[in-house]
């Protein structure tokens, strides 16, 4: 562990949160300090903690963002176990912005390569690279990286901060620390001597923090490795949670925002009908869209409708027709990749039976529960920002320039998300706000999105196609020859946030170049559409369109083999990646795949390996009176280290509804360069009556922990194409299936 | 004009025009935040309340329009003191990010009280209009039946 400073504060400022008395934890060196995310008194320099223990007991400072995906309880659970306290004694906090808080995992998961493949060599050149991240601001909740970047940190901080305070203790008894133990957020000593953790924090604040404490063996954790529960789930249940949308600052004002939903400029609007709405106290020109500031939200809303504004025409083809044109396009040009090329996949081998086919898959929303919000106060100078988000200094950076202030005088306070599947990892709700508190100075006001809103201005997960060819000879898979064409959906984020992109879009052919196949001839060639549309990451990226067309396609090369797709599969990919095979053969037990169905019953199998994490699906589908019923479904991943299986089964099931939805009915469509969807009755998801029975399986024999938010989306959308051709004959080859085929509603 | 509702057992004064939806009388006038906002044309259920114990989308409510007691989210029960489907949802671990639960919970307390031994069929048909992004239909399956076996015992 690198070195901890000493933290003696009698009171700090961790973000909003002031600590009085207390002593602070935390990995905040790598190779030289980053800047500072707290405010000292006195020009003091204070780390930047993980870990506080004060009067008030033990808070942890989780620099990443709770959007339901459960990492602060598990960031919690990491710290008890080594500091010996109960996980309901831990408060847990979102962190403030700061370069200290950078992801490790995140710039690693962006080198190039198969993971899969790597070997612990490679495995810790990923982790030195990762150190990079900090360069670029990334403290990011993003790419199912949280327990990959938090499971030796979080360890360590805890680790440190109990041996600090059993040194605390020895000081004060004149016991040597070795004689001391820890227990319940105690320490405890020769003679049945108590004492806690909040009377000692004083005097630890006072010593030098003890690091270099080695960790404790995994046979040996009490929380680690059981469903803990959730330490939001109180809150989360009794409406005390509190969301962006929920911050009340006094004198706030409320406000919504209208913008070009053909996302271009504004020559100009007239309010004069608005200004006459009740409640309704001013517009507020933005750029490229405007904000009616209210007394109240709907208020707010309902003005903004009535406000004429002349929008300037889109910067892109206006029409899905036309933008899927510029997709096909691209297909004519030079390759933006060649991520895989085993072989010689250009020339079908003699004998063979050739297969080819085309897929499509649509723009996305991401559809978040939540709207887009966020509140803003721009007072003497300094800007303070409450948002749900997924990039707190990228949302400080862009907010500083909206309001015209130094970066550091920016406050980013992240509150919980309702909802981020990616959609918070861009900063537009943040940047708005922030211009209009610049408008407003004085004044805190917060800027609500419509749904309505919501859905015209996202950063939409892009359509794409893939031009399919393969090769099967004696049963088996000799040949298979990607082409996939889309918009490069991680250039255009960084071009974004003002980083020159660099190299081939890696996310624009992951989930088909990297998946551990042994086919001889094997190559995946990806071509980016150059178009201004705003794209963005949406849950699993690009694996949520890849896995569609390279499972899809494994299964009609297994039906031109004749082969059981789940068993060729299994034995495509057994010789490559055993805890790939592992999690084949698991789903194969867990569902009882027999390779055949009763009439009126369809199943599917899909696999993606993504975010490190291998999960394979069966999906079976029912006829029910002429309409198809997905009724159940089997998941089985390999994440390594399982910290928290209840959560990771959730985080599986709900990824797979999520993209089992998109494959239903997802589609955003384009008129005049404006989204035709616009609320849930033309963007509907699965609810309740139409989810299916699920059963997941969790098993532990990855040697490198994977991600679990992310990876169980890729393989839904698949499984259940494939389901549905076992139960029709028809094969799917676009999306969403709800154009060919028709759904108990 | 002014009326007064009673919200949570507590009667308040509100100045607002009529057409103003409850969800926002209550989110915005009165600090009631637990009840949410998803869509405001009644098609997700994350505003659910209830109006002398009926679950309504108060997004489509009109203020002019309430003629009952109000009970949100925070009137159920809280974090102290949770009513029964609230201890099931904790027990079950239902919520992920959570906006969507004061609804589901809301629509929830609402079916038991009407029928306190629910099918499937049951949950399928009073739950299917609260949307959940985050598809904790499952667990919020399981919550339902273990506080209807609860509420039995009680």
């Amino acid at each position: 562990m690198s070195r901890i400073g000493k933290i003696a504060r009698r009171t700090f400022l961790v973000g909003s949160a002031a600590v009085v008395g207390g002593v602070a934890f935390g990995a905040y060196y790598i190779n030289r300090p980053a800047p500072n995310p707290l405010q000292p008194a006195e020009g003091q320099a204070v780390p930047n903690p993980f870990v506080v223990v004060d009067q008030d007991g033990v808070t942890l400072v989780a620099p990443r963002a709770e959007m339901g995906q459960g990492v602060h309880t598990t960031w919690a659970a990491l710290i008890a176990e080594e500091l010996d306290v109960d996980l309901a004694q831990v408060r847990v906090i979102h962190g403030p912005a700061a370069a200290a808080y950078y992801n490790t995992a995140m710039m690693g998961a962006l080198i190039p390569g198969k993971k899969y493949e790597m070997s612990g060599f490679t495995h810790g050149l990923a982790e030195q690279l990762g150190k990079v991240g900090k360069l670029m601001g990334m403290q990011v909740t993003g790419g199912s990286t949280s327990m990959v970047d938090g499971f030796t940190r979080m360890r360590e901080a805890g680790a440190s901060a109990r041996e600090t305070l059993k040194e605390a203790a020895a000081q004060r008894l004149g016991v040597e620390r070795s004689r001391l133990t820890t227990e319940g957020g105690k320490v405890i000593a020769p003679g049945n001597i108590e004492l806690t953790y909040e009377e000692l924090a004083p005097d630890a604040a006072k010593i030098d923090v003890v690091t270099g404490v080695a960790l404790r063996d995994p046979s040996a954790w009490t929380i680690l490795g059981k469903s803990v529960p959730r330490v939001d789930m109180v809150a989360k249940s009794t409406g005390t949670a509190g969301f962006g949308i929920d911050v009340r600052v006094p004198g706030m004002k409320f406000a919504a925002l209208k913008c070009n939903p053909a996302r271009s400029g504004m020559n100009g609007f007239d309010a004069t009908q608005a200004l006459k709405m009740p409640g309704v106290e001013q517009v507020v020109d933005l750029g490229d869209g405007f904000a009616v500031v209210a007394t109240n939200t709907w208020l707010a809303i309902q003005a903004a409708e009535a406000v004429v504004a002349d929008w300037e025409a889109p910067t892109y083809p206006a029409t899905t027709d036309a933008i899927m044109a510029e997709i096909t396009r691209t297909f004519d040009t030079d390759p933006d990749s060649t991520m895989r090329d085993d072989g010689d996949p250009s020339t079908i081998p003699a004998g063979a039976t050739e297969v080819s086919a085309e897929y499509t898959v649509p723009y996305l929303a991401h559809a978040t529960m939540e709207p887009m919000n966020a509140t803003a106060h721009l007072k003497d100078g300094k800007l303070t920002v409450w948002c749900g988000n997924q990039a707190p200094i990228i949302v400080q950076e862009k907010c500083a320039e909206a309001a015209g202030v130094p970066q550091d005088a920016v406050e980013v306070n992240t509150t919980y998300l309702g909802g981020g599947f990616g959609r918070r990892g861009d900063f537009d709700y943040a940047v708005y706000a922030a211009k209009l508190a610049r408008a407003m100075e004085g004044t805190p006001v917060q800027l609500a999105w419509s749904r309505e809103e919501d859905m015209s201005r996202d950063f939409y997960r892009p359509a794409a196609i893939a031009r399919m060819t393969g090769a099967v000879q004696d049963g088996k898979v000799v040949l298979l020859d990607g082409q996939i064409a889309s918009q490069a959906v991680i250039r255009q984020f960084m071009t974004r946030i003002g980083i020159a992109p660099m190299g081939p879009d890696k996310q624009l052919v992951e989930g088909a170049f990297n998946q551990p196949y042994g086919i001889p001839n094997y190559r995946i060639r990806g071509y980016a559409t150059d178009m201004t549309l705003p794209v963005g990451s949406w849950r699993s990226v690009g694996n949520s369109h890849n896995a569609f067309f390279h499972e899809c396609f494994i299964d009609e090369l297994a039906h031109a083999a004749g082969a059981d797709p789940l068993e060729m599969r299994y034995e495509l990919i057994r010789d490559v990646h055993a805890p790939s095979a592992g999690t084949l053969s698991a789903v194969r037990e867990l569902s009882g795949w027999t390779g055949s169905t009763p009439d009126g019953v369809g199943r599917g199998a899909a696999f993606c390996y993504s975010f490190g994490t291998p999960v394979a699906m069966v999906v079976e589908v029912v006829d029910e009176d002429g309409a198809i019923r997905i009724a159940k479904a089997w998941i089985a991943c390999d994440v390594g280290i399982a910290l928290d299986p209840g959560i990771i089964e959730a985080q599986m099931t709900g990824a797979m509804i999520y993209g089992l939805s998109a494959a239903c009915t997802g589609e955003i469509t384009f008129t005049d360069g404006a989204a035709e969807q616009q609320n849930f009755w033309d963007y509907d998801a699965l609810r309740i009556h139409n989810s299916p029975l699920t059963q997941v399986k969790v098993l532990e024999t990855n040697p490198y922990m994977g991600g679990a938010g992310e990876p169980g989306t890729p393989p839904s959308m698949p499984a259940l194409a494939n389901a549905i051709f076992d139960l029709t004959g028809k094969r799917p080859r676009s999306l969403p299936l709800s154009h060919a085929f028709d759904f108990v509603s | 004009m002014a009326r007064t509702l009673t919200i949570n057992g507590t009667r308040h004064k509100v100045d607002l025009p009529d057409e103003v939806p409850l969800l926002w009388v209550l989110r915005d006038e009165l600090g009631l935040t637990g009840t949410k906002y998803g869509c405001g044309v009644a098609a997700c259920g994350a505003c659910t309340v209830h109006v002398d114990g009926v679950a309504m989308r108060s997004c489509q409510l009109p203020l002019g329009s309430v003629d009952g007691a109000v009970t949100t989210i925070e009137g159920l029960g809280t974090p102290g003191a949770m009513a029964a489907i609230q201890n099931a949802w904790v027990e079950h671990q239902v919520a992920q990010c959570g906006y969507c639960q004061s609804g589901q919970i809301m629509q929830a307390a609402a079916l038991l009280a009407d029928t306190p031994q629910p099918s499937d069929d049951d949950i399928d048909a009073a739950m299917q209009g609260n949307l959940c992004r985050c598809a904790t239909y499952p667990r919020i399956r399981a919550a339902i039946h273990s506080a209807a076996a609860k509420m039995k015992e009680a």
